[in-house]
């Protein structure tokens, strides 16, 4: 397949001529991949192009059309369901597998208790899981329920429970998304800690510079091919940017647009507060992008959820158009044009199991209904405008969400909140998960609508798009906003010395 | 019954025989199967007379499980419906035998006015308590059916509640026993509940709000639908659908007991799952209800005929069932 193979690593799992077709479609034609011991190696492309499927395939969850799976040089057949965990395969999933109500030590020992005498011995598997924890750097206590972690903390926790089952291959899919940089170094330190024990790594990420910074190899798939396999030191992100999608890329990020000083103030938000977020005032004009940058659990949803009345506010006051909105009320948000698109596609903004139709309309089904008869004729109309103004792309039109790309999932529930028509609208991650060509239209979505006079709040965790994308950037730290940056002044050192506190706004 | 499927499809996919959802064609085979069988196990079984005749014994049954079914498409359970119909039907006959208004025809239609209403506020209520309470469905609706079947037991002193007015029996009798151009009336109105059942459940946007509740709140709740609303509505549509069931069970035999409807509870939610609708909410089959209610008044009137099974195991029968159905769905979710 490629030259590199001659090099002196043993290769422990390869695919060769892997394809795969759900229901006659086919998403993998003839894929060839191969993992060697000791390195960490990138699994790249947009979505759809088919990264999902091979992880499945290679770790036993679907099995392949035609083609074969080799494991140590022979060739295997892997059980059903994710039983490969016994060949030391193990695949830390985008959705966690964690049981809210067990402690992080009872997860960690799921399913391979240890016991003495018959009785489960608790002391034994407590100090296990502090000595996983500890080699991670996370301190999160051993006797912790799930259901009180963070998400990062979860993060970590499934990763835990990979390393404590002592496993050679592990599937990563994006597990820094939900990870602050801080976690995500201490991730990555770990990881090349245990490359360097022989464990091999497949990173599925989204992230390019992360991928430079961590991988030794990258393979590059296109529309369910084979692209290229190539040492990671032999690129930089612009070509691997180009391997995935096909093409040159213009510029990731639209020309800003700022607005006029005296443009009408359409959102004004005054000393809001909730059981987390302390004061938080700030005001939106026509047609401007602000930002919302801080580390993970600043408060930022929480405050954005308590604007779009998704949430209870304590004490303070939202005001659009100078029209007061009462506390918790989402209608009466929506109906003075603001809508929120959450950054929890999977369990807060689409019906998985339903298909685009279904999903589309279901904010906006009063556009649809003539005396409560909805008009699958007029419904039919807002999707097909919908694929057409998002572009979503896919082979068949009755198909589910769940069996939608991540990037095209994202396109769904941007025109589900756009189909409200709202004006103002505040984006929560809008690019968590999903590929580079999807990344740069939907930044080109946001320059477009802010330029035809909407307004847009984007909340968002990676910093180089809050930079590239607005024009005023509201840093958030501990619940309340500790900064607001204008013009030069943002950027990532600028916005990190607020987020980590060791600057805060003067007027503050 | 999958016009909920067909509207999302889009016009430029057709349909081959591989995207048909074998969980909504499931209960129509299984319905013809045991048409076929009870052909063979005895010839007067496939006669229109008795086919009308199950019928309408699956009336009671078929328009409570209508309801059944917005409960459970959102997500939610009654246990309550037994008990329900006794309480409805008490009160109702206490009604008219309380002669209040002398003219039987008023009387009778202020009766049906009352026992809509009174099913309707019982499904208020279990909705309420879920709902405002934050009980779960399972532990509300296992209270109120207790305390529907006591008052109910408690208003007729442990013995019967009878329709004493032979003006109103006379006037009210045709509801069960007349027909509507060779319909009998039971079975018009099954079709006519279902009908209008359907409409609300795909195509309005209550249904939609329905369906959304039940497969994931949150997304609903995100959505800006008002979850808990549209969760006491369908037990008051449920409320509202014991009630229409009662006008039918009440000019039957014109008397209740403390014993009426029960385990019909268990009936419905078996004719809801047996229909096709998903337990956990987020996917309901107004028509799949209708078939499973008919699947299991066959069920009995096959084993009545047949010779070789004994009548006295239809319960276990009928529970047996509701086993097999959902082992069924499962096995078809797996393959599609």
């Amino acid at each position: 397949m490629d030259p590199e193979t001659v090099d002196a690593a043993r290769v422990v799992l390869e695919a060769r001529r892997i394809s795969k077709s759900f229901s006659g479609v086919q998403v993998l034609f003839s894929v060839n991949f191969e993992l060697r011991a000791g390195e960490i190696h990138a699994l790249m492309g947009e979505n759809g192009a088919g990264k999902s499927t091979l992880v499945k395939i290679l770790s036993g969850f679907e099995q392949p059309s035609s083609g074969e799976v080799l494991l140590d040089g022979e060739r295997v057949t892997f059980p059903a369901n994710g039983a490969a965990e016994a060949l030391g395969i193990v695949i830390i999933h985008q959705e966690f597998n964690l049981a809210e109500h067990l402690t992080v030590a009872e997860s960690l020992f799921l399913g391979r208790e240890v016991t003495r005498f018959g009785m489960l011995d608790r002391k034994y598997m407590r100090a296990e899981t502090r000595r996983v924890l500890d080699l991670l750097g996370c301190n999160v206590d051993a006797n912790a329920l799930i259901g009180s972690l963070s998400i990062a903390e979860k993060q970590m926790v499934e990763i835990a429970k990979a390393i404590s089952r002592d496993a050679r291959i592990v599937f990563m899919d994006e597990p820094t998304a939900v990870l602050s940089r801080e976690e995500t170094s201490f991730l990555f330190r770990q990881v090349r800690k245990l490359r360097d024990r022989g464990t091999s790594f497949v990173f599925v990420s989204h992230k390019l510079d992360e991928v430079i910074e961590l991988t030794d190899r990258v393979t590059v798939l296109r529309d369910g091919q084979w692209v290229k396999t190539a040492p990671t030191s032999m690129l930089d992100g612009e070509s691997i940017a180009q391997l995935m999608v096909g093409r040159e890329m213009s510029s990731l990020y639209p020309a800003k647009n700022e607005p006029d000083v005296d443009e009408e103030v359409v959102l004004r938000v005054d000393a809001l507060s909730t059981d987390y977020v302390k004061d938080a005032s700030f005001e939106v004009r026509r047609g401007e992008i602000l930002g919302f940058s801080g580390m993970i659990g600043s408060g930022r949803t929480e405050l954005m959820e308590a604007v779009a009345g998704l949430r209870h506010r304590l004490s303070g006051e939202v005001a659009i158009r100078g029209e007061s909105v009462p506390s918790g009320d989402v209608h009466a948000a929506n109906r003075c044009g603001l809508a929120y698109m959450t950054k929890d596609r999977k369990a807060k903004g689409l019906l998985l199991n339903s298909g685009m139709t279904a999903n589309l309309t279901l904010q906006s089904l009063g556009r649809h209904a003539r005396i409560g008869y909805l008009s699958p004729a007029s419904e039919a109309a807002a999707l097909e405008r919908a694929r057409r103004r998002f572009d979503i792309r896919v082979r068949d039109g009755n198909v589910v969400a769940r069996r939608m790309s991540g990037g095209n999932q994202q396109k769904l529930l941007l025109a589900k909140v756009m189909e409200t028509e709202p004006d103002i609208i505040i984006i929560d991650e809008p690019t968590r998960g999903i590929d580079v060509g999807t990344k740069q239209q939907i930044y080109h979505f946001i320059s477009a609508l802010a330029r035809d006079g909407s307004s847009i709040i984007v909340v968002s965790s990676e910093m180089p798009e809050v930079i590239g994308l607005c024009t005023r950037v509201a840093v958030m730290r501990e619940g309340r906003i500790v900064g607001m940056l204008e013009g030069d002044e943002i950027s990532e050192q600028e916005i990190m010395r607020y987020a980590a506190g060791l600057k805060k706004m003067a007027a503050a | 019954m999958s016009v909920n499927e067909e509207s999302i499809q889009s016009t430029t996919h057709r349909r081959t025989w591989r995207d048909v959802d074998l969980r909504a064609v499931a209960p129509f085979a299984a319905l013809a199967l045991l048409l076929i069988v009870g052909a063979l196990v005895n010839p007067n079984f496939i006669s229109l007379n008795n086919l009308a005749n199950v019928a309408t014994r699956s009336a009671f049954i078929a328009i409570i499980a209508v309801g059944a079914t917005f409960v459970i498409s959102a997500g939610d359970l009654d246990l309550s419906v037994g008990s329900m119909v006794a309480f409805v039907a008490s009160l109702m006959i206490i009604f008219m035998n309380s002669g209040v208004i002398a003219d039987p025809a008023l009387m009778l239609t202020a009766a049906i006015v009352f026992a809509v209403a009174v099913g309707g506020a019982c499904g208020l209520a279990n909705g309420l308590i879920t709902t405002v309470g934050r009980i779960e469905p399972f532990i509300a609706t296992l209270g109120t059916m207790g305390i529907y079947r006591g008052l109910t037991t408690w208003l007729s002193q442990g013995g019967a509640i009878t329709l004493r007015e032979p003006e109103i029996q006379e006037l009210y009798r045709p509801a069960y026993f007349g027909s509507i151009f060779g319909v009998p009336v039971p079975i018009a109105i099954i079709l006519a509940v279902t009908a209008v059942a359907a409409f609300i459940l795909y195509r309005t946007r209550y249904g939609r709000h329905v369906v959304a509740v039940g497969s994931n709140s949150d997304v609903a709740r995100y959505s800006g639908i008002a979850v808990n609303r549209v969760r006491t509505i369908a037990f008051v549509i449920q409320g509202l659908c014991v009630a229409v069931a009662v006008l039918l069970y009440v000019p039957r035999l014109g008397s209740t007991s403390a014993t009426t409807g029960i385990l019909w509870e268990l009936q419905a939610i078996t004719a809801v799952v047996v229909g096709g609708t998903a337990l956990k909410g987020g996917a309901g089959r107004v028509w799949g209800t209708i078939c499973g209610a008919f699947i299991l008044e066959l069920v009995g009137n096959i084993m009545l005929l047949s010779n070789f099974i004994s009548e006295y195991l239809i319960g276990a029968m009928q529970g047996a069932i509701i086993i097999i159905a959902m082992l069924v769905q499962r096995s078809l979710v797996r393959k599609s």
